[in-house]
Parts: C-alpha cells; sequence; structure tokens
C-alpha cells in the first residue's frame, strides 16, 4: 500500500516534471505545435550544429515535422537554395551580387563567428601581431625563430577558396594579402584541427568554435581570440553565418527561421560555440 | 549430319539470338551515349572558357583566383607526376607479386596473398587516407622534412591503392593464358618459372597492358588520396616533399566555390582534362598492342 503511493507520487512529479519543461520550452516552439512538412537544409559546416539542435527539439515537439540537415559548404548552400533542392542554404559568409542577381536569395543572419590563428598545443609563440600573421602566410617569414619560437621552418596550413573561414581570415586578417602557394590546403575545420595537432611546426586557422585542447590559439596582438572579444568588437576577425531562402520565406520554413532568431535558438547557437546576432 | 537435326531449334535461336542481340546492342550504345554525353557536356560547359582571352588564363602557371588568375597547369602536372610515381612502383609489384603467386612463389603462400590482394580492394580509400595522416605523415614529417603532406606520402598509399587492380587483371589474365600450355611446357621439361618466364608472361601481353591502363587510370582519377595526404598545394612539386594538387583533388576542392564565378567554370576544363588524359594512355596502349599484333591465345602466340 505505502509502495502504491510512493509509485504515484513518484509518477506524478515525474509527469509535473515533463509539463514543466514542455511550457518551458512551449515559448519558441509553440509556432511549430500541431504542423506538418518538411524542411531541408545544405550548405555551411559551421551551421551544421545549431541547425540540428533546432531541428531535433522541433521534431521532438512536433512529430509530424521533419527537417534534413545536411553540409556541403557555403557554395552548395547558395547553389542548392537557389535551384530549389532545398529551403534553406546556409553560408558563412554574405552573398555575393551575382548570387542574388541570379537566384533572388534573402539571408538572415543569425550568429558571429572569428576566425582565429591556431598552432600545435607544444608551440612556445604565445602571441603573434597583425604584421607577422600577415608575413608568415605570405611567405616571408618561414621559421619560427623569427617570431620567438623553436628553431624549426613553418609549415603552413590553409583552406580551399570555397571556405567562409578563409575568406574571412583573408580579408580581415590578411588584409587580402598573398597566402603563398605552397601551403598545405586543407577542406574543413576539422581537418586543419587534425593537421595542425599533428604538426609541431604548423600553422593554421579555424573558426573559434573549433579551438579545444589539440590545438592551441596565440593572441593577436595581445587579444585572446574568444567569444567575448569577438562579441565586444575586440578581437576583430569575425564573420556572420547566414541561412538563406529563395525568396520571402514562407510557413515553416519562415517558422524556422524566425525559432533561429528568437531567444531559444539564440541560446543554441551559443551552446554551439558561436555569438548570437540578437 | 548434325545439321539437319539442329536446323529447326536453330530457326528459335535465331530469332532468340535477334533480341539478344538487339538488347547486347542497346545496352552497348547506352554506355557509348553516356560517354559521349559526359564528355559533350564537359565540353559544352567549359566553352565560354575556350572562348576568347580565358583559355590562356586557365593554361598558366599561378591559381590565385582572388587575383583572376585561374592557371590550372600545376594541377595538370601534379596529377600527372602523381600517377606516373604511383604506377612506377605499383606495376612492377603488382607484375611482381602476379608472378609469385603464379609459380615463383612457394604453391601453398599462392592462395593465401591472393586472398589479402582481394580483400584489399575491398577496403574503401578514405580508410587508406585517415590511417596515412596519423601514421605515413607524421613518419614522414619526422623522417624527412616539410609537414609530411606530399607527393612521396600520397605516391606510397596510391601505389598500394592500385596494386589489387593491376594484380587481379594481370591475375585473370594468366588464369587464361596458364592452364593450356601447362601440358607443353611440362612436356619439353620446363618449370613453373620457366614456364611463367618464357611462355605465359610473353603470351598475357594484352592482360599487362590492361592492368597498365586500369592501373593508371585508377591512380590518376583517385580523389580521397591525394586531397588527404598531397597536402594541395597549387604548385608544381620541386621534390617529392613538397606538397601537389592533383586536378581531382582541385576539384574536390573548388566545386563548393559560387558557382557563378570564374573559378568554378575553370572547373569544367580540369574535366575535360583528366578525361583526355585517361583516353590518350588508353588510346596509345591500344596502339602498342595493335603494332604488335594480337597477343594471346587466339593466335597461338605467333601471330
Amino acid at each position: 500500500m505505502h509502495k502504491v503511493r510512493t509509485g504515484l507520487i513518484l509518477s506524478m512529479l515525474t509527469l509535473a516534471l515533463v509539463v514543466c519543461a514542455g511550457l518551458a520550452q512551449a515559448s519558441d516552439l509553440g509556432v511549430f505545435a500541431g504542423k506538418s512538412g518538411k524542411i531541408d537544409i545544405a550548405g555551411g559546416t559551421a551551421h551544421i550544429p545549431v541547425m540540428k539542435e533546432a531541428a531535433k527539439r522541433i521534431m521532438q515537439t512536433s512529430p509530424a515535422i521533419r527537417i534534413t540537415v545536411a553540409g556541403g559548404g557555403s557554395g552548395v548552400g547558395v547553389q542548392k537554395v537557389g535551384e530549389g533542392l532545398v529551403d534553406i542554404g546556409n553560408t558563412g559568409r554574405a552573398l555575393s551580387p551575382a548570387e542574388i542577381a541570379k537566384y533572388g536569395l534573402k539571408s538572415f543572419a543569425f550568429a558571429i563567428d572569428g576566425v582565429a590563428v591556431v598552432v600545435h598545443p607544444k608551440n612556445s609563440v604565445a602571441n603573434l601581431t597583425h604584421a607577422q600573421v600577415q608575413d608568415i602566410f605570405a611567405g616571408k617569414i618561414t621559421n619560427w625563430k623569427a617570431v620567438g619560437g623553436h628553431d624549426a621552418a613553418i609549415h603552413l596550413y590553409t583552406r580551399d577558396e570555397a571556405s567562409g573561414t578563409r575568406e574571412v581570415f583573408w580579408g580581415i586578417m590578411l588584409k587580402k594579402g598573398k597566402i603563398a602557394e605552397s601551403a598545405n590546403v586543407v577542406a574543413s575545420n576539422g581537418a586543419m584541427k587534425t593537421a595542425l595537432a599533428g604538426d609541431a611546426d604548423g600553422i593554421g586557422y579555424v573558426s573559434i568554435g573549433h579551438i579545444d585542447a589539440t590545438i592551441k590559439a596565440p593572441t593577436l596582438d595581445g587579444v585572446v581570440p574568444d567569444q567575448d572579444n569577438a562579441k565586444s568588437g575586440k578581437y576583430p576577425v569575425t564573420r556572420k553565418l547566414y541561412m538563406n531562402a529563395k525568396g520571402e520565406p514562407k510557413g515553416l520554413v519562415a517558422d524556422f527561421i524566425a525559432y533561429i532568431q528568437s531567444p531559444e535558438g539564440a541560446q543554441i547557437t551559443s551552446a554551439s560555440g558561436y555569438i548570437p546576432t540578437r | 549430319m548434325a545439321g539437319t537435326g539442329q536446323t529447326p531449334s536453330r530457326q528459335g535461336a535465331g530469332r532468340g539470338d535477334q533480341i539478344v542481340t538487339a538488347l547486347l546492342f542497346t545496352a552497348a550504345a547506352v554506355s557509348v551515349l553516356c560517354v559521349a554525353a559526359i564528355f559533350g557536356f564537359l565540353v559544352y560547359f567549359s566553352l565560354p572558357l575556350l572562348g576568347g582571352d580565358q583559355l590562356g588564363m586557365v593554361l598558366s602557371w599561378h591559381w590565385r583566383p582572388t587575383s583572376g588568375q585561374f592557371g590550372i597547369l600545376p594541377m595538370v602536372v601534379g596529377s600527372l607526376l602523381l600517377g606516373s610515381t604511383a604506377m612506377l612502383l605499383a606495376y612492377p609489384l603488382g607484375v611482381l607479386v602476379c608472378c609469385f603467386a603464379h609459380g615463383l612463389g612457394p604453391a601453398r603462400l599462392a592462395a593465401p596473398l591472393m586472398a589479402v590482394i582481394r580483400l584489399m580492394t575491398s577496403v574503401p580509400t578514405v580508410v587508406y587516407g585517415l590511417v596515412s595522416v596519423f601514421l605515413l605523415v607524421p613518419l614522414i614529417r619526422d623522417g624527412f622534412s616539410g609537414s609530411g603532406f606530399s607527393w612521396l606520402a600520397a605516391l606510397l598509399v596510391l601505389a598500394l591503392l592500385v596494386l589489387p587492380t593491376i594484380v587481379l587483371v594481370l591475375d585473370s589474365q594468366l588464369r587464361l593464358v596458364g592452364p593450356p600450355l601447362r601440358l607443353t611446357a611440362a612436356a619439353l621439361g620446363l618449370t613453373r618459372a620457366q614456364e611463367l618466364l618464357h611462355l605465359t608472361l610473353p603470351l598475357s601481353a594484352r592482360g599487362l597492358k590492361a592492368a597498365a591502363v586500369l592501373g593508371f587510370g585508377r591512380a590518376v582519377g583517385d580523389t580521397l588520396i591525394p586531397l588527404m595526404l598531397a597536402g594541395n598545394a597549387a604548385q608544381v612539386p620541386h621534390s617529392l616533399l613538397s606538397a601537389l594538387r592533383t586536378l581531382t583533388a582541385h576539384i574536390a576542392l573548388v566545386v563548393a566555390t559560387d558557382s557563378q564565378s570564374a573559378a568554378y567554370n575553370s572547373l569544367f576544363a580540369c574535366g575535360v582534362i583528366l578525361f583526355l588524359i585517361t583516353l590518350a594512355v588508353n588510346l596509345g596502349l591500344r596502339r602498342i598492342r595493335s603494332e604488335n599484333g594480337p597477343a594471346g591465345l587466339r593466335g597461338g602466340g605467333h601471330a
């Protein structure tokens, strides 16, 4: 008898918790209640953690909604949404005038992401100046000794031209200066991390959200490249992350974009390592 | 005598044959048309480049899209260098492995060896690439100099990748050519090794060439190994330890760029060149064959 009552109380408590959790989420997820349909998303790889978490939360509250999230890179994002293959095409850069003209795309920014120079964790160099970074990537400084490090040749790593990360690094950090042709080219933020985690003499750059214990980010002119400094503007090498739709978004797609830009979407964005724009 | 008895069934078979022939013809026509269509589209899409001064821009030595230079020649050189050096290593190795399995080595090792080679074909390219990033690249970096992502790293792994193709193509030819010769060879008092070196291998010229064509095609066409291991610097490598970029890796890297850009359009030229390289190797070897006359069993070896 006693056991039954305990069980009853426990189950009521659980129910209450579930209801509370449901109510807490209802604020921004409410618009999806009772709706059904499909949203296909593709493009920038930096966006994926945010998109996936949002998709998970929406599909849990409204099981009739299906959301697929694919990568491919910023260029693929533009192409797929432009050709009508997906509903939302993500880019880690602003669209080019040619792209907007051809496809009639509308962009929605939701996050700020910083790009930082990274080296192997055992590298003793703790700070680099803007000019030093430019000279290193241009191939003018070729030994770590010249910037206060160990006596070894610098191994350059860069990203391909489709990379939004490369675009912001080249545009703001290098001031559109030269990147040595001998630099190794890797195809993603993850591949950059793997390469630098293994190469004690390497230098490259990744999105701030990707920095962890396997690589080290020296300060830039004494400024730590982190979210706070990127948000305040003290760390200058930043970009915006965009969702793009063909024409004015309608229905579920509009709801999804609004959700990403809502307070709850902003919370997902910062949990993924980026700075919400709102 | 047998002819009269078979006449009715032959007529029946004739109609059946016609259907089969038509089906086979359709299958062949579709395959050929597909290849022709792919080539046609590649040329069509690269037309904007081929007209005007843009062709010279593409066929130049510097890939700097941000300053309007879209030269793909370093990538052409990269593909040819990597493909041919990988074959230089893999081809002799492949032929030796085949000889080992067909009489030069102990007979009881032949079956396990071929089993391992067949197993190698089922290893996905990306697994070779991934393992090499963590094992081979640091080895080259520490053992020699540079970042380890290099021509050398890619060529070693690529050789490993095309080895089973070479071995299996040659093996199937040796299996075909070998058995009918065995009795004659034995009667002549030849050892297995002599039989292989003086009879079977010379009669397997067709297989030797097919192995070379297919192996080279695989080596030049592979994307993931050079993308993951060769460093992808758009330059002509000055040593085995420097980075290079192949046409395939180049296409994979640039395909995600703004599809309205000249950089994107230049990719179709890369596609055309890749296509032409494999076609040239194919036709080149075909020519050698026709010059030597048909080799193999049909001519009895003296054609």
